[in-house]
């Protein structure tokens, strides 16, 4: 009985301890955003007497207060446009070249390859200081485009990656179909190709649009225009000069953190398997 | 165009022959290049040429560089802030090459061994990785905090080890506290890189190590590890490389100090050619560490040349 038990202890062993650890992990991770969505539903004095516990008389002026000393109504909108500006950007440059090696039988394609492996693998360090100069001497410091040019260089070449082993894994019966029946190369990748390859763009979408949205070393170092800066680099300085205010601060990181997390929830398979997708051929 | 007399086994007439068809494709093929190759050259490879040639120079970032040849990289050698940046880059790698692999390991592991809620621990672990730096600098800056952070509210419950410890305002503590921050918003990542290759591994393996009445340990170390050991090797590359070229959240939080007690290279570098102007002895510290960097790669690679099978 005792060695029946014994072994049945082995081969089913209880998940308790398992789930214990788990969750004092998940309260590592979850907790300090916990309790950022808590503080900005406190006044400062309260944080003073309660910084960490729930809000015992919740209030909501943070919120406009944080929106309107943010500058966020401006600081939201250059965010967007970086970010969707990187995006379409990236699908376009990424798509285009990932269908000319994946299926135009493009010569060269693995001495490209290997370039966009190094391309994707190198320190911004090496290239950053002149590109700088060579950006403000061609006036493209302190402007939204200039930005979105190096975000385009510098996701681009992973994503190509990404998308061309997504084409290669695609039938191409279709396309030849097309050819056949007299299709230019452009239709045959815009009516043919291109609904297909949807997953695939849509990973690349989210994976650089959410480097995009949290970009912060080319985002410090091109833009000083207070109105041209992203949410992030603007609440670096607005989090310096209310540093004392937790509650405004808690309530402007609200504001950053909102639109990522909802993505992230509504779409976590494909944003998984594109980051990590990522980092396995970074 | 459309007539060849070669092309005899083409159908109707609007058909181009072969040997246009071919070429056409050839011309959209390179067309569909210039964008990515373009944008490349201008962004990363120009300027990354421009780096070598900009490290032997004086150079302020504005008007003429003068050809000063070796002078930076003898000045380079000679810096003693460059020294101690390098050695808090050799500290935050050996943090970053047990902690948050260490937990990753550990994560993963639990994570392969349930079924229910595993979806939920997933995402909690990933949450903070896809906030973004400034923002989980704020949040942490707020919770340790020597007046009103997890300290003084450890303190008011009888916990008073940690009261008024300033994490990130003393010299001892800036940098193992930056570090602790950017663990916190990148171990989660780990977690779900070590779980796509714990779930890849052989269950069967698991069923026999059993039977030879393996414990927990001993299946981990005996199965686990092997199975995973391509997925190991490179996320200790990938943490190297990282933690080599770190920026954001020493920027964010300390920008270095106090005093150069969290210095980095990557911050120093920054400074140097961004703040002091001088982006000729930046762009030699630069390239100093793009090439550590390309070293540590390359060795990898030879690793795995030799049948390392990483």
């Amino acid at each position: 009985m005792n060695t029946l038990t014994g072994r049945r202890a082995r081969r089913e062993p209880s998940k308790v301890p398992y789930y214990t650890i788990l969750l004092i992990l998940a309260l590592y991770s979850l907790g300090p955003l916990v309790v950022v969505m808590l503080n900005s539903l406190k006044s400062n004095a309260e944080i003073g007497r309660n910084p960490l516990g729930l809000p015992l008389s919740p209030v909501f002026q943070n919120f406009p207060d944080a929106w309107s000393q943010g500058n966020f109504s401006t600081t939201l909108v250059n965010s967007t446009i970086l970010t969707f500006g990187t995006v379409v950007g990236v699908c376009v440059i990424a798509g285009t070249s990932a269908y000319a090696m994946a299926r135009l039988d493009l010569p060269g394609t693995d001495a490209i390859l290997l370039y966009l492996f190094v391309a994707s693998a190198v320190p911004v360090q090496l290239f950053l200081v002149p590109l700088f100069f060579l950006w403000s001497t061609l006036h493209l410091t302190n402007t939204r485009f200039g930005l979105i040019l190096i975000y385009w260089a510098i996701f681009s070449p992973l994503a190509t990656l990404l998308l061309r082993s997504y084409l290669v894994g695609l039938p191409r019966d279709f396309e030849d179909a097309a050819r056949i029946d007299g299709a230019s190369e452009l239709q045959v990748l815009l009516r043919v190709v291109l609904p297909l390859s949807w997953p695939g763009l849509l990973t690349v979408a989210l994976v650089s649009g959410l480097a995009a949205w949290n970009e912060f070393l080319f985002a410090i170092t091109f833009i000083q225009d207070t109105n041209l800066k992203p949410v992030t680099t603007s609440f670096l300085a607005f989090q310096s000069n209310f540093s004392q205010d937790w509650g405004l601060t808690s309530a402007a990181a609200i504001y950053i953190i909102l639109p990522i997390v909802v993505l992230f929830l509504l779409l976590q398979r494909r944003f998984i398997s594109g980051l990590t997708a990522g980092g396995l051929k970074g | 165009m459309a007539q060849s007399t070669a092309d005899s086994t083409a159908g109707p007439a609007k058909r181009a022959p072969a040997g246009a068809l071919k070429r056409r494709r050839l011309l959209t093929a390179w067309l569909f290049m210039i964008p990515l190759l373009a944008i490349n050259v201008l962004v990363i490879l120009g300027p990354s040429v421009a780096t070598i040639y900009y490290s032997f120079t004086d150079w302020s970032g504005i008007g003429p560089a003068e050809f000063v040849g070796l002078e930076n990289y003898r000045e380079l050698l000679a810096d003693g802030d460059f020294w101690i940046a390098m050695w808090h880059n050799v500290i935050w790698t050996l943090l970053f090459l047990t902690v948050p692999i260490a937990m990753g390991l550990l994560g993963a592991f639990l994570l392969s061994q349930i079924q229910r809620f595993q979806i939920f621990f997933r995402i909690a672990y990933f949450i903070p990785y896809v906030v973004a730096s400034v923002v989980n600098a704020a949040l942490w800056q707020n919770l340790l905090d020597p007046d009103r952070g997890i300290g003084s509210a450890l303190a008011s419950i009888g916990i008073p080890f940690l009261d008024g410890v300033s994490f990130f305002g003393s010299e001892r503590l800036a940098l193992p506290s930056v570090a602790f921050v950017n663990i916190w918003a990148w171990w989660g990542f780990i977690v779900l890189l070590f779980l796509t290759a714990l779930q890849s591994v052989d269950h069967e393996l698991y069923e026999a190590a059993r039977m030879d009445g393996a414990g927990r340990w001993q299946q981990f170390v005996n199965v686990t590890l092997p199975g995973i050991r391509p997925t190991f090797v490179f996320v200790v590359l990938l943490t190297i490389i990282n933690s080599l070229l770190v920026f954001d959240y020493v920027y964010i939080i300390t920008r270095g100090g106090p005093a150069g007690a969290s210095e980095v290279v990557g911050t120093l570098m920054w400074k140097q050619a961004f703040e002091r102007f001088e982006a000729g002895y930046a762009a030699a510290m630069g390239l100093g560490l793009s090439f550590v960097s390309g070293v540590i790669v390359l060795i990898f690679v030879f690793l795995r040349r030799r049948g390392w099978e990483v």
